[in-house]
């Protein structure tokens, strides 16, 4: 049966992974291909690149380090961040990316995920939602969840997904940073909404929250997370080992 | 060297770079005369059925395909790729494919049951059925990595190893010189990068 997915998310700007990143053992902790050789070493299923850089100069450093990170590892790399055009799909596709996630891009000009959809496949457009209770509704923000958009997150979700979005990450603002677990109910919303696969994405601090959101919430279908991969606080090979344990099945 | 045919679909980045890690030449091309040159050809694809088929015929690597198919050369198809080579397929209406291997495309929406999401993304295990050829190094339970809303049904004659999603699906498949994988052996870590391995280690 399918294995659920664990997938780290590393924020680049102009070609270095920012946040700092404290392994032991790496020559470069800023080094986007060097951070991706060790967790696709470790058992990353998925790695997902976030530029977030403003300058085209800093997009040119970004698409050569995703060309690079490419070239040397052959598990699936999702590229977010800054997608507004088909132009932005092509650029990181031709790159070596194998998805590409959308968010204020999509909110600012929807038929954005039709026509990547209708060019590149269903499987190439990842819809990325920031998700926030305002007035007891699910809320779409954009700018990295610094703007209320007023639109209902659910209705937004499913008329994305019927454009052709082929998988939806939620990210919820409201657990975002607070280290006390994934948001369970937005996401329960969620699948209950789409058949798309679902990524959760804010609030894991621990292995426990894992465990947790794949018992609670089956049909959520990977967990992501940055800082906790980054700084250690959670292992990928023990985080696995302790799903398995706990009867989730994950690739080892 | 591995023709990968290039007929306007998908993203060969990364597929050409798994040949290069594995240490094996591979060109992407549209030349029917460097495919026919080919010690083996790779038929790779994305995206949908109907309009997959007509660019590879409108690109007219179809015939291509099919010369590289009987001069007994390997030829493997990819995701799309493998699905092109059966009689047909029902995505999106019924279009016929290039019936290199018999058996058809259908969706698994309303054949997986509810519950599991459509598309089938992510890492899922091998039963293998068949072992030897492009499989060589692979154990049964690896895990490989799918993508995809359609499956062969009916290939019982090729079938080399299914996968668990809701119903036993073909994963990959084989008959004389003509391979196919379901999913992404180029996204698919070191198995992926072994089952790549094997293929250019096949005998022509």
């Amino acid at each position: 049966m399918i294995t659920k997915r664990i997938i780290p998310c590393l924020d680049v700007k102009d070609g270095r992974v920012v946040k700092g990143v404290n392994f032991l053992g790496l020559r470069d902790v800023n080094s986007p291909v060097e951070l991706a050789s060790y967790y696709s070493d470790c058992g990353a299923d998925e790695l997902v690149f976030y530029d977030i850089t403003a300058s085209a100069e800093g997009r040119g450093l970004f698409t050569g380090i995703l060309r690079e990170v490419a070239s040397t590892i052959f598990i699936p790399l999702t590229v977010g961040g800054g997608i507004s055009s088909l132009e932005d799909f092509d650029r990181v596709l031709k790159c070596g990316a194998d998805k590409v996630s959308v968010n204020s891009g999509a909110i600012r000009d929807p038929e954005l995920v039709k026509k990547a959809a209708w060019r590149y496949g269903d499987q190439c457009v990842v819809l990325s939602a920031d998700i926030k209770r305002v007035d007891g509704q699910f809320r779409v923000f954009a700018r990295g969840g610094r703007d209320d958009t007023g639109i209902e997150a659910i209705g937004w979700i499913k008329r994305c997904v019927s454009m052709g979005a082929g998988e939806v990450v939620v990210n919820s603002i409201d657990t975002d940073g607070v280290k006390g677990g994934f948001d369970l109910p937005m996401l329960e919303a969620v699948c209950e909404a789409v058949r798309v696969p679902v990524i959760a994405s804010g609030g894991a601090g621990c292995a426990a929250d894992f465990t947790e959101l794949f018992r609670k919430v089956p049909e959520v279908s990977a967990g992501l997370a940055a800082s906790i991969f980054h700084f250690g606080e959670v292992k990928i090979p023990q985080l696995k080992a302790e799903l398995r344990q706990n009867g989730i099945n994950v690739r080892l | 060297m591995t023709a990968i045919i290039d007929y306007g679909v998908g993203n060969l980045f990364s597929l050409r770079s798994s040949f290069a890690a594995i240490g094996e030449q591979a060109e992407v091309t549209g030349d029917a005369a460097k495919i026919a040159d080919a010690d083996r050809v790779i038929l790779p694809g994305v995206g949908a059925f109907a309009d997959a088929y007509e660019k590879l015929c409108q690109s007219g690597m179809d015939e291509a395909l099919r010369r590289a198919a009987a001069s007994g050369k390997p030829v493997m198809g990819i995701c799309l790729g493998m699905q092109l080579l059966f009689e047909r397929s029902f995505e999106y209406g019924e279009y016929p494919g290039l019936g290199l291997l018999k058996g058809e495309v259908v969706g698994m929406e309303g054949r997986i049951g509810p519950g599991l999401p459509i598309p089938h993304i992510g890492w899922n295990a091998l039963n293998i059925k068949r072992p030897g050829g492009v499989l060589k190094y692979v154990n049964e339970g690896d895990c490989v990595y799918f993508v995809h809303s359609y499956y062969a049904a009916g290939c019982e004659d090729s079938l080399t190893a299914t996968t668990d999603y809701g119903l036993e699906l073909t994963a990959s498949v084989q008959r004389g010189n003509l391979y196919g994988c379901q999913f992404h052996p180029e996204k698919s870590g070191k198995v992926g990068l072994s089952i790549l391995r094997a293929f250019c280690e096949l005998e022509g």
